[in-house]
């Protein structure tokens, strides 16, 4: 195993570190480890295009949602709104700071970082360019899938929405429906992106600079 | 796909945890730096025992107070009342919304409880170099991992009613000191997942597994 060719051409494993040869896979195959069956890479058909016009599009909406409000409550006329950052501005300005910065984070900052990350990488590289500081983009993109919980927020206003039902009118306002469709666009998105393509790119345009 | 019991460990080789290159540690190193990306590279995720049984640790500790202190305060003309967790769970399931009930009872009060046990289990098997059953492992920890998340439900749900409810003198939701404990067990057992390296499971399998 002293040639460094030999290693370029395997993948261990990141969850059981069995080595696997490299292939070629074919448009929307996925590899995977054939002792725990964690995906090792995969293919997913015509990426590039199809992450960009998703993530765009799903930058889109989120941007809206925040504009308008998610849910309407009517208690014998004095109505009341709840806006996706609206709800943890309520909770800052009853001191629960700590709450207030986690429901902020995981539902607004995350996301919004999220989708500009993506971009930045994604927008760029249609133009066969490579972003300066790719590396440390692509580490943060992963990162941000993790604590980006706008699906999880869906549900909890589903759940809030039961909860009052019976004591006020609720009213789903505009965001409502456009965070259930956001919610499917950025899964899209987020299995469109191909972190593996941005890897080849850089390793051919390292290799043309050794040429 | 070629099948080779061998592992990147085996031969000396790390593997970079971003973008997979493979590469030889300098002469003496255990970790380096990725040729390619330029992150830090560890042969397994560093101290990944000793931070995840800290993070475990004190999730547990604050699981009880998540559970005992109220989530939310409703106050209103006729007086106030606290919620805990488990008293959302039953005010749900009386008042007729069964399945909403259940999505709460499961997030909020089975999956951090899950975790918390399914993360203590993996530890110990770890340390006991335990060679049992390695794939089913490995699930359970891809299912602690993935679930996680959902347990955010109820943070949601009390901040949404906070902002809902605000009518002066009329009625009133508060979040309860509850809330903060809760939104830490979902933090922490979150982190302590990450933390967790799987590859730990399968370090002690020395026989081909199908």
């Amino acid at each position: 195993m002293s040639e460094p060719l030999a290693v370029s051409s395997l993948i261990a494993c990141h969850e059981c570190d069995l080595l696997h040869r490299r292939m070629v896979l074919p448009q929307g195959g996925v590899a995977r480890c054939t002792r725990c069956g964690a995906e090792l890479y995969a293919n997913p058909r015509d990426s590039l295009n199809r992450a960009l016009a998703l993530t765009l599009a799903a930058a889109i909406l989120f941007a809206t949602v925040n504009f308008f409000p998610i849910v309407d409550l009517d208690a014998q006329g004095i109505v009341t709104k709840a806006t996706l950052p609206g709800s943890a501005l309520a909770l800052h300005d009853t001191g629960m700071t700590s709450v207030a910065l986690l429901v902020f984070t995981t539902t607004v900052l995350v996301p919004a970082l999220l989708f500009a990350a993506m971009l930045y990488l994604l927008i760029p590289y249609k133009f066969g360019r490579t972003p300066p500081m790719l590396p440390q983009v692509l580490r943060a993109v992963h990162m941000l899938k993790h604590w980006g919980m706008v699906e999880v927020y869906l549900l909890g206003v589903l759940a809030a929405l039961v909860k009052l039902g019976h004591l006020a009118i609720i009213k789903p306002g505009p965001s409502l429906w456009l965070l259930a469709v956001l919610v499917f666009v950025l899964a899209a998105a987020v299995s469109a992106f191909n972190a593996h393509d941005f890897w080849h790119e850089g390793e051919s345009s390292a290799s043309d600079l050794s040429a | 796909m070629s099948r080779l019991p061998i592992t990147a460990a085996s031969l000396g080789l790390l593997s970079c945890h971003d973008c997979d290159l493979l590469s030889k540690p300098t002469d003496g190193q255990v970790a380096g730096v990725c040729p390619r990306c330029g992150a830090h590279m560890h042969l397994r995720k560093p101290n990944s025992l000793t931070r995840t049984w800290a993070l475990l640790i004190t999730a547990a500790i604050l699981y009880i107070p998540a559970n005992l202190l109220p989530v939310m305060q409703a106050g209103s003309m006729f007086g106030s009342q606290k919620d805990t967790i488990f008293s959302g769970v039953v005010y749900l399931w009386n008042s007729g919304s069964a399945p909403i009930a259940l999505l709460i009872f499961f997030a909020s009060i089975t999956v951090p409880l899950a975790k918390l046990i399914a993360l203590t289990y993996l530890l110990i098997s770890v340390h006991r170099h335990s060679q049992k059953r390695p794939l089913q492992r490995t699930q359970i920890y891809r299912l602690a991992e993935f679930v996680g998340r959902w347990s955010m439900i109820d943070v949601y749900v009390v901040a949404l009613l906070v902002t809902l409810v605000q009518f002066g003198g009329f009625a009133t939701i508060e979040p309860g000191p509850g809330a903060i404990a809760f939104g830490g067990v979902v933090v922490l057992t979150m982190i302590a997942a990450m933390s967790f390296d799987p590859r730990l499971i399968w370090d002690p399998i020395k026989e081909k597994h199908d």
